[in-house]
């Protein structure tokens, strides 16, 4: 069983017990425990079932590379899945549950799936769900997903905030290890900004735990009086909990911080995503340890040699009573000596390696008794839901057993992986080093940078350096380099002088044993997580998935939450061996951020809540708030839509505004419509250019309606232009259209026409701009006073500046609904207060405010296009019977010779028409008329659509506009239109101005 | 008697790692211009009693500032009241030259954040190296802050201005709140 050991435990408290819970059952750990630790000394090894088998999970490893232990946490608003136990600090009160098993952990249904295994090969899925075809959505799929996921998803609303940090440095150094600290040191002596993350809560990574001399003093020592010196440093920053999650282009890195992970009742947001742009960056990513693929490799008590030791010295735990350790290379003869060390029994090591000489490690473990077995291995391990033995075998031979040791561990080693991620994800190479059978980084095929110089370096065992006296050289020449690469001239220093114990050459051991039949392949587990074995990857050899990236995708290795940390230097090594080519011929698959996965919180950030999106209000916005709006997204203005009285529905709301616009006196927010200035002695013919119709012949004090197009000839926006003075020009867009032309305005003015006088401002929110509307606009208007509005002073698509109640105004006499109108434009500053002038000088005239809705009916009521209905990117003036607005006086405008292609000016172009439902309903919006025959897609043909639909309560009807082919010479024709809700809609096809068409109401 | 109210009517947030304030209404003109005409230098100068800036730069003293927004504008901060008058001046000034001189004080919100912290609250919304050693007093950035668009300044130590547009003024205000709040210190800057 594992429990808590009586010594060691050097990153734990243990004055402070810390209560915990798991799957329910109450358990107590120490400070300084991670979640995995806190199991393990709670005799917790079994933690999880693996995802397609659901075969029996345990702790495998301590840190970032585990596959097995990852729990679902917290409840609630704190609730998060796939949560690795190794990487969690533990805290009072955590909850933890265990994944994919049903009904519990100890007992699980799934485990069938291991029972038919043999049926359940890499491919199954794509080969028995392949046919029959139509099984594939209705069967399979929904099962499949059913079956899919290892964690649940969160069903509440997040508890927690988050926020991101923008942070520049020199150097930034990614792994507070030793060689990252070195490293550190190195590059801040030259006085270079270094920035340092450490993705634990501790600094020296393993160096402690690995032991040796630096400098004649103890490694952890050492590392101490380091972090010390470099806390010290006004130049240096060092943050613990943060991750180097990921590399990118022109330096540009992200850092994942853990703030309140360990401690969730604090204040402050807990995760904080750091965007950190980085002169140069040093990958001090360490190494991590590689399994051995022998059967039964998967079973709970089997981990990883260094990982077993991890426990007992950093956390004074130990995995197991009997522990035997089976290994590849000399680095697992020190968890054997240290179990030894506390008390533990060690009752062999298996040696893959047959060495004529014992190394100084191997010479150790002998004077401390230890039996070791060379050229042997494991065969396989027995037990189930635990390890209780193994039989051993020769590595040469088959897997016949020459011995039967009972144990409750298996520390096993195939060697260390350095971490290359960091230093890959921006296109580092890697090279094949033969000697310690690994990929490492190829510095001379480094990330490269706009200035074509390298950006990022590997140090230390990241680098492919073991031993302390080769990772803190290679650390302070790489600490140097990275200096001087940012500009900076490094200290002249030596590296200090690191001592360990030499280490004899590891053996390549990918499988064990060497000639390990089916049964036994079969059993070798490679991805922890998701089940593939050495047979699954030798299948997709066999049936011709060659290339590394085919195999991974196949076989699903690599592709579990762990993203093949510990399978995917095994697994492309059987896939060569199978391929018959070296492993560097095979290649990896790419690495890719985040180094392990980051919260979605985190990459949010602020994002949430009230402040989710930059939502513009007007200066009116409260007042609607507080007046029933029903709001409406309109780019990220919000518009009210109607304003609801009480026990009123939207639609009536809608209703009772639209005809009282006609009978009394409306008023509309107009704030958000564009407003740009347009200055310059070029401004007239500038204006030309961008609208369909002549700008430039405009008086002084009045308005035109423009349209206007983009250089293919559609059309882009509308609005009224308003000329100022001579050189003056104030140009309405469309509310989600004035950032959008202004920019248009811009790009054309800098880059075609740059030598013309034309300045251009966007003064939208400037102003607050409110739309008078309706029979009593003129009467609200001199019930205020100040400036004379009446039809001769102030005649329609004039404007004149004066004052109203007092206020600073600007009266223009436009009209979007066919009614009395003017647009009163005021100081933003201002605006409520106008608007509660004209409410109250309204109320005895009818007044109400309304809507965009209410808007939409009146001005479709009059047959106004509006962009973006009856526009959609592909509707040019001609198609809405806007010929008028097409200057022909004009040599050229955007748009005009796009307008005489063959297919622009085809009259076969469907066009606007109005649309009469025969029986009064309303056309649903967006609706096609269909047309006889098919087309040669076998679809059904059509002959126009609805643009904008709309029950007008002043005319009592449904009424419509949309492009209907040959339209305007069908009128009275009756179309048929298919609604979604299985009902044929029928209308006739009519004039699309609808109300007053001699346009008399509106210019009174 | 003016009716002018900012957009959130000066509100605070004094509960967090620093204090955030809406100002009160600031006068601004966008002067758009060859900024090399010494015609234009004079008529700035006279108005303002300051030259104009160099590139990502701000002259400030007392009530009036001239910051630098792109090759050929400047946004002129002076007193709410006194912005038709200079308008008015530049307008004659530079009659015959090409410029584009136009109020857009109520377009505006202008924000202060101040206290040891306050640095770290704009390096947490926006992308620019705002560290002791890097942004100092007299330098302006046209920017983002999150999602809107921004600019800011150092107004005195550990103060910053930051101007936004006013139908975002509720956003900036929401905004420099949750990157202030409680337990957020970043201890960096």
């Amino acid at each position: 069983m594992s429990t808590r050991l009586a010594t060691q435990g050097r990153l734990v408290n243990r004055d402070k017990a810390v209560r915990f819970s798991f799957n329910s059952a109450p358990m107590t750990g120490y400070e300084g425990d991670t979640l995995a630790s806190a199991l393990l000394a709670n005799d917790q090894m079994l933690v999880g079932r693996s995802f397609k088998y659901h075969r029996p999970r345990g702790i495998v490893a301590a840190g970032p590379e585990e596959p097995n232990a990852l729990v679902n946490l917290g409840v609630e608003g704190k609730f998060e899945p796939n949560q690795r136990a190794t990487t969690t600090e533990l805290f009072e009160g955590l909850l933890a549950t265990s994944q994919n098993h049903w009904p519990s952990l100890e007992f699980d249904v799934g485990a069938i799936n291991a029972k038919l295994s043999r049926f359940m090969p890499a491919g199954f899925y794509y080969k028995m769900f392949i046919h029959p075809r139509p099984l594939w959505k209705h069967v399979y799929e929904p099962f499949i997903r059913q079956a899919a996921g290892l964690g649940q998803a969160p069903k509440g609303r997040d508890w927690d905030t988050y926020e991101h940090l923008y942070a520049f440095c020199d150097v930034l150094v990614v792994g507070g290890g030793i060689a990252g600290l070195q490293a550190a040191r190195s590059a801040a002596q030259s006085g270079a900004q270094v920035l340092v993350l450490e993705q634990t809560a501790h600094w020296g990574g393993r160096a402690p735990v690995d032991g040796g001399t630096v400098d004649g003093k103890p490694v952890d020592k050492f590392v101490e009086e380091l972090v010390a010196d470099l806390a010290e440093l006004p130049n240096v920053t060092l943050r613990a909990r943060t991750m180097g999650a990921g590399v990118y282009d022109h330096g540009y890195v992200l850092g994942y911080e853990r703030l309140t992970d360990h401690t969730p009742d604090m204040d402050g947001p807990r995760h904080r995503l750091w965007r950190i742009r980085a002169g140069h960056i040093i990958t001090a990513t360490g190494a991590i340890e590689r399994p051995l693929s022998f059967a039964g490799n998967d079973i709970p008590g089997v981990m990883l040699a260094a990982s077993v030791r991890d426990y007992a010295i950093n956390y004074g735990v130990s995995a197991g009573d009997r522990t035997v350790v089976v290994t590849n290379n000399d680095d697992a003869y020190r968890t054997a000596l240290v179990l030894k060390n506390v008390g533990l029994e060690v009752p062999a090591i298996l040696d893959a390696r047959v060495l004529p000489v014992d190394s100084p490690l191997m010479a150790e473990a002998k004077a401390a008794g230890i039996r070791v077995m060379m050229g042997h291995g494991v065969a396989k391990v027995q037990g189930a839901k635990r390890v209780t033995g193994v039989s051993v075998c020769a590595q040469a031979g088959e897997g016949a057993t020459v011995e039967e040791i009972a144990c409750d561990v298996v520390a096993m080693s195939g060697g260390w992986s350095p971490v290359v991620h960091l230093w890959s994800h921006c296109g580092g190479k890697l090279f094949w080093d033969a000697d310690w059978a690994m990929f490492r980084p190829d510095v001379d095929k480094a990330p490269i940078g706009a200035d074509g110089s390298p950006f990022v370096s590997p140090a230390g065992s990241a680098n492919g350096h073991f031993g302390l006296t080769e990772i803190l050289g290679d650390a302070h020449a790489m600490g140097r380099a990275a200096a001087r690469a940012t500009g900076f001239t490094p200290k002249k220093t030596n590296a200090p002088d690191g001592v360990c114990l030499d280490e004899a050459p590891m053996a390549p051991v990918w499988l064990m044993p060497q000639g390990a039949g089916r049964d036994l392949r079969a059993k070798a587990w490679l991805d922890y997580q998701n089940d593939v074995k050495v047979s699954d990857v030798q299948l997709a050899a066999q049936e011709g998935f060659e290339s590394v990236e085919h195999a991974k995708r196949y076989t699903t290795l690599g592709m579990a939450t762990d993203q093949g940390k510990l399978s995917n230097i095994n697994g492309l090594a059987i896939l060569s061996d199978a391929l018959n080519q070296p492993i560097p011929q095979t290649g990896t698959t790419t690495f890719r951020p985040p180094y392990t996965p980051i919260s979605m919180g985190a990459i949010g950030g602020e994002a949430r809540g009230d402040v989710f999106q930059p939502i513009r209000r007007t200066p009116m916005h409260d007042w609607h708030d507080a007046n029933g709006a029903d709001w409406e997204p309109v780019g990220h203005w919000r518009r009210p839509y109607a304003y609801v009285r009480s026990g009123e529905s939207v639609h009536d709301a809608v209703m009772r505004e639209t005809k009282n616009v006609r009978e009394n006196l409306g008023l509309l927010d107009a704030s958000t419509l564009g407003k740009l200035i347009v200055k310059g002695p070029d401004a007239g013919r500038f204006l030309d250019m961008l609208y369909t119709n002549m700008m430039s012949t405009l008086k002084p004090g009045k308005c035109r309606y423009g349209l206007m197009c983009g250089e293919n000839g559609f059309l882009i926006d509308d609005g009224v232009v308003a000329r100022i003075d001579e050189d003056t020009f104030l140009c309405h867009t469309t509310t989600g259209g004035a950032e959008r032309i202004h920019a248009h305005m811009e790009e054309w003015l800098q880059t075609e026409w740059w030598d013309w006088q034309v300045y251009v401002a966007n003064v939208t929110e400037q102003y607050a701009q409110v739309a008078v509307v309706g029979p009593n606009a003129r009467k609200a208007l001199e019930a205020l006073g100040g400036m004379d509005v009446s039809k001769d002073a102030l005649g329609f698509m004039g404007w004149a500046d004066g004052t109203l109640g007092g206020f600073a105004v600007r009266a223009y006499r436009i009209s979007f609904s066919g009614e009395l109108s003017y647009e009163i434009a005021v100081r933003a500053s201002e605006g409520q207060a106008f608007w509660d002038a004209l409410m109250k000088v309204g109320t005895d005239l009818g007044v109400m405010p309304y809507g965009t809705e209410a808007l939409h009916i009146l001005r479709a009521e009059k047959g106004f296009i509006m962009i973006g209905d009856e526009t959609d990117g592909t509707v040019i003036p001609q198609d809405l019977g806007l010929h008028w607005a097409l200057s022909k006086k004009k040599d050229d405008y955007l748009g005009k010779r796009a307008h005489l292609r063959s297919h622009m000016a085809d009259p076969a172009r469907w066009k606007l028409v109005g649309l009469e439902s025969t029986d009064g309903s309303t056309l649903p919006d967006g609706a096609y008329a269909v047309a006889e025959g098919t087309n040669a897609n076998g679809q059904r043909n059509m002959q126009g659509r609805v643009t904008s639909s709309y029950h007008s309560p002043n005319l009592n009807k449904g009424i419509a506009m949309g492009l209907v082919l040959h339209g305007p010479d069908r009128m009275g024709e009756v179309l048929e239109f298919p609604g979604t809700d299985g009902t044929t809609y029928k209308a006739k096809i009519v004039s699309p101005v609808f109300y007053d068409p001699d346009g008399e109401k509106q210019n009174v | 008697m003016s009716k002018a109210v900012t957009a959130l009517n000066g509100v605070r947030f004094t509960d967090g790692i620093a204090d955030v304030a809406e100002l009160p209404m600031q006068g601004m003109i966008t002067l758009r211009g060859d900024l090399s005409m010494a015609v234009l230098k004079k008529a700035v100068k006279s108005n303002t009693g300051l030259a104009v800036p160099d590139q990502g730069q701000v002259a400030q003293d007392g009530a009036f500032a001239v910051a630098w927004m792109s090759p050929d504008e400047v946004l002129i901060l002076c007193p709410y009241g006194d912005v038709q008058g200079i308008i008015a001046k530049l307008d004659k000034a530079l009659i015959k030259a090409h410029v584009l001189a136009v109020d857009v004080s109520d377009a505006r919100a202008l924000f202060q954040i101040a206290g040891v912290h306050a640095r770290a609250v704009m390096a947490k919304l926006a992308p620019v190296d705002v560290s002791e050693r890097s942004f100092q007093p007299g330098m302006f950035r046209r920017t983002r802050m999150a999602q809107t668009a921004a600019a800011f300044w150092i107004a005195d130590t550990d103060t910053f201005h930051i101007i936004c547009f006013r139908s975002q003024a509720r956003y900036m205000f929401d905004l420099l709140c949750v990157a202030a709040q409680k337990g957020s210190e970043v201890g960096r800057f």
